[in-house]
């Protein structure tokens, strides 16, 4: 041993290094193969393998242990019995124009009747010969003897009061936009969702599993933002892009806001970023537009545009259910493809003849109704927006419009406040409610919605007792 | 290899309700297996119907044939709204048969029913009517205790409620929607049930698509039989909890998923799983099976999960009193958390709700998306229910609910053996009024559709994708608004239909004809038990 290498053993070594790569020069090429397989093969089990984990076997009684130790959590948490919902305000007669609370008859701001045809006479006959002719439940789901007459009486009429191709009705509203986003939108597409749309909108979306883009309340702007970046991002995969659908799903007139979608300039970018349009029309059905065909008529806008208009039959119908009209290429994919159209019980006949005699009185009076609840909407915005020290949220022309206190006094327990305090005047409002897993959750507010046959000393009441309430409240 | 599982009851004490006595039978569930070349022959025959389906994409696509669907209004650059892939089942298989599924019909969906008739010059693309409205007995809709019906006591309540409560009040159970009607109904139900409190909602669909998000989440396990509903399955995905399924009607699958599920915690983490929710159904309605609800129940106490019941299919049409699976067995209602089912089926009328303990009940009002986003159920409809359940209770004073649960129940028996005995494949419990019978091949599906409605009865017969590929079949749906003559006439037409399609493929049966069965014997039971 020597710290430093002889010149004899540096030539020993270097022979010996010789001979082995002559020796490497003359072995047979299987020889080599097999040698650098193994080098290789070495080479990957020190550097790429991973150690296997140690399996944890578990002895029959430390199974038994973790089976007998496990506690579930108790099945639902425990309430607070002062919830409102748990207290809310039984009644027991007709919400049409006035509602009969504890005895004592009070205007009724608060349910979504805008045409007033809860307990019209004209409706209620019509109800009840169906009753007669076909009993109450349909007792079956459409695919399977479901289908009644009324039903394809009742699409039929829809769609030619729309004037589209095609019109289908669903059992219940909620389900009707929560079932015809995942029959069209899957998991690779792309929807365009606007943060204040509704709840069934949300969870219509949430179960099309698509990748969502929500953009900011009515700003067109936003949009635009969305689908530009969109647009780069699809120049760099154009070929798959090619196979990603694109929706906007929007709302004519927002049940949680009051104000309506700026349509024409969300058709024209249509036509330039490419995608679909379908617009739930929930509130502004049979309350916009001068024939109450809705936001598309309101701007005058070619209703073909849209690629599907869906909304319900129990607000200004009157009825229960909802529907969906668009193109025949649009809505019939819907009958094989939309869960709550298939695996559900169909309309019981007496709704879908109510609705359809609610259709024929819109028909008839053909303007004039929807002018007086559209002029008589403005006229209640006037005389809100006189009174110091509310909010009002909503277009001028929208029967549905929210107030909110200041914004540092605005809470659920005032708002709760001037409600009680009205119903002692006998004006019935309500606070807006919702979940608290909205996706944006809107201020407190309460919704204050116009029935067409009130009349202008009742709104000037209205009024009176919301100022009156305001001084309540604040001192 | 068979699967049938039987076991007898133990009551041989004569009941004070009649119908319990058709109850001393077994309970017997067979689901005899598919014989190999019948499902070769469907096989290829689905094979047959795609290669064409392709042979016939292909000359729409050169223009030699005339494409038919319809055009898409949006300029060509816009990416297309369908796959052509998805729709290939739509274009070249379901067109075919399109006729024998959505019949409309023009009376109400009683034991007999007006089908219209419709006639097509293009192969089902587009259809015309008639103008003829074809009678026949109905053993499609669901209808099971009979109340489907324009006049009688209900509804005459119904008609009632129409002119005292209008037909909806446009609000929100959490806002102006709570009638005094509705609590009616819930505490009525409640009673029938034999639990603490209950909720109506207006769909049975939403019932459970909206309210199992609120009862799971995430970190918490849902474990649902294979063949659930899908608005079962819809309420499990929205929830967010993991889901798991088990074999139909496997006990011991359940049991050993629970097992490793309690050891093994959540997937990734392992932390342990926050709650386990087992989701079953009293009769599946494909099937005709009824879970074993006292073996599930067992395992449920054993490994503290909680178990949801949709009775959708079971109330008022199972068990001696028509209180549904919980009745048939004999259970304690307390064992089950959650009650669900509906009233679509055996009360004639719409609507779903959910029962239980008061605690969880009061979670469901504040938190369903129903009970704060919908409209509250509409008069009629819940003044339908609520005489409905007056009869069926015995609270009006006859005996008419009893005669009905009865009725049904024999129908059922002499229904089902009778097809038995003829040599058919029948699935499901002795006991449920849902009664399929295999077809097993495509084009048969049509075919026994066509010739049972030209010997006046209206069917419904299911394929791909609602069953299996290769399990097609007739569903039969027997309501006691059926007499022993409908019934007859059914089984001649069903015994014609079979010996003209070649239905008969039991390996366990002898292939009788209905005029070689012994009618005195059937005759003797039907009336002993009435």
């Amino acid at each position: 041993m020597g710290s430093s290498m002889t010149r004899g053993d540096i030539e020993n070594l270097a022979t010996d290094f010789y001979g082995l790569l002559e020796s490497f020069k003359h072995a047979p090429l299987y020889h080599i193969s097999f040698e650098i397989f193994l080098v290789l093969a070495v080479i990957w089990l020190v550097v790429f393998r991973k150690p296997r984990p140690i399996e944890k076997k578990l002895t029959e009684k430390e199974k038994q242990d973790l089976i007998d130790e496990w506690q579930p959590e108790p099945l639902v948490p425990s309430v607070d019995p002062n919830h409102p919902a748990l207290n809310v305000r039984v009644l027991d007669g007709i919400v049409g124009k006035t509602v009969e609370i504890d005895g004592k008859k009070s205007l009724n701001f608060a349910t979504f009747n805008f045409l007033n045809f809860v307990g019209n006479q004209r409706i209620a006959d019509k109800a009840i010969q169906a009753v007669q002719k076909y009993g109450v439940g349909s007792c079956g789901p459409r695919g399977f003897y479901g289908t009644i007459d009324i039903h394809l009486e009742l699409e039929e009429r829809l769609a030619r009061f729309f004037q589209c191709e095609e019109g289908i009705i669903y059992s219940y509203g909620f389900s009707t936009i929560a079932s015809i986003i995942p029959a069209y939108s899957k998991r690779n597409d792309i929807l365009f969702v606007d943060e204040g749309v509704h709840y069934a909108i949300q969870k219509g979306v949430e179960a099309s599993r698509s990748h969502v883009k929500w953009f900011r309340h009515n700003d067109i702007n936003d949009l635009e933002r969305l689908l530009a970046e969109q647009e780069v991002l699809d120049k760099k995969i154009p070929k798959k892009a090619r196979s990603i659908r694109r929706f906007l799903i929007i709302e004519g007139l927002y049940v949680n806001y009051g104000d309506i979608c700026p349509l024409p300039r969300m058709v024209e970018l249509k036509y330039k970023y490419k995608y679909r349009i379908f617009m739930d029309e929930s509130v502004s059905f049979g309350t916009i537009g001068q024939a109450g065909r809705g936001v598309t008529e309101y701007y005058s806008i070619d209703r073909q545009k849209i690629d599907l208009i869906s909304s319900t039959l129990e607000y200004a119908a009157g009825s229960i259910g909802g529907f969906a009209v668009g193109s025949s290429f649009v809505v019939d994919h819907q009958r094989l493809s939309a869960q709550g159209y298939c695996f559900s019980a169909s309309l019981p006949p007496l709704l879908a003849a109510a609705a359809i005699e609610a259709l024929n009185i819109m028909e008839e009076d053909n303007t004039l109704l929807f002018e007086t609840i559209m002029e008589k909407s403005k006229r209640l915005h006037k005389k809100l927006l006189s009174i110091k020290g509310y909010i009002i949220s909503g277009d001028e022309i929208s029967p549905l419009k929210h107030i909110r206190l200041t914004h540092a006094f605005n809470t659920i327990g005032r708002l709760e406040e001037i409600v009680q305090f009205a119903q002692t005047r006998d004006i019935t409002i309500t606070v807006a409610r919702y979940l608290n897993d909205e996706h944006l959750l809107p201020e407190p507010s309460i919704r204050l919605i116009l029935n067409v046959e009130m009349t202008d000393e009742e709104l000037e009441f209205l009024c009176a007792v919301l100022q009156e309430a305001l001084v309540k409240v604040t001192t | 290899m068979n699967k049938s599982s039987s076991s007898s009851s133990s009551s041989n004490s004569k009941s004070k309700f009649i119908s319990e006595n058709v109850f001393k039978f077994q309970n017997h569930e067979e689901f005899e297996e598919t014989p190999t070349w019948a499902a070769v022959v469907t096989v290829l025959g689905y094979a047959i119907l795609s290669a064409l389906g392709w042979l016939r994409d292909f000359l729409r696509h050169i223009g030699f044939e005339e494409k038919k669907t319809a055009y898409d209004p949006n300029p060509k650059d816009f990416v297309p709204l369908y796959q052509s892939y998805e729709c290939f089942y739509t274009r070249n298989l379901y067109t075919r048969i399109r006729d024998v599924f959505n019949q409309p019909i023009a009376s109400v969906a009683g034991a007999e029913v007006h089908v219209m008739e419709r006639l097509s010059d293009d192969y089902n693309w587009t259809f015309k009517f008639s103008g003829k409205k074809i009678p026949s007995i109905n053993l499609g809709s669901y209808n099971y205790l009979g109340f489907a019906e324009n006049q009688g006591p209900c509804s005459e309540e119904a008609i009632k409620s129409i002119e005292k409560y209008g037909l909806t009040t446009c609000s929100t159970r959490h806002e102006l929607g709570t009638q005094q009607y509705m609590k009616e109904l819930e505490s009525l139900m409640a009673e029938y049930l034999n639990v603490e409190d209950c909720i109506a909602f207006g769909m049975g669909f939403a019932t459970n698509a909206l309210n199992i998000p609120t009862l799971a989440g995430k970190g918490d396990l849902i474990l649902s039989d294979k063949l659930n509903h899908v608005s079962l399955i819809l309420g499990a995905r929205l929830s967010g909890a993991t889901i798991r399924t088990f074999d139909h009607n496997d006990v011991k699958d359940l049991e050993l998923q629970l097992h490793d599920a309690i050891i093994h915690g959540q997937p990734r983490t392992c932390r342990p799983w926050k709650k386990i929710l087992i989701i079953v159904e009293g009769v599946y309605s494909m099937e005709g099976s009824l879970c074993r609800l006292p073996e599930i129940i067992a395992i449920k106490k054993k490994y503290k999960a909680y178990l949801y019941v949709d009775e959708a299919h079971s109330i008022g049409a199972i068990g001696p009193r028509g209180r549904g699976v919980v009745d048939y067995w004999k259970v304690d209602p307390n064992d089950i958390d959650i009650h669900m089912g509906t009233f679509t089926k055996s009360f004639g009328s719409a609507g779903g709700y959910i029962a239980g303990k008061k605690t969880l009940i009061d979670h469901i009002r504040i938190y369903s998306h129903s009970a704060c986003y919908s409209s509250s159920m509409s008069a009629p409809v819940v003044l339908q229910i609520i005489s409905a359940l007056n009869i069926i209770m015995g609270r009006d004073g006859t005996n008419n609910g009893q005669k009905r649960i009865q009725q049904l129940a024999c129908n059922v028996r002499y229904f089902r053996r009778q097809l038995f005995d003829m040599g058919f494949i029948v699935y499901g419990n002795d006991n449920s009024p849902v009664v399929p019978v295999m077809i097993y091949m495509p084009a048969k599906i049509a075919a026994v559709n066509r010739e049972m409605l030209k010997r006046g009865c209206a069917v419904v017969t299911v394929g791909f994708p609602a069953t299996h590929l290769t399990e097609s079949r007739v569903r039969f749906c027997l309501s006691a608004g059926h007499t022993k003559e409908m019934l007859d006439h059914a089984l001649r037409a069903m015994d014609e239909v079979g010996h003209l399609v070649s239905l008969r493929y039991s390996k366990q049966n002898p292939h009788l004809r209905w005029h070689d069965l012994n009618r005195a014997d059937y005759d003797k039971e039907y009336l002993s038990l009435n």
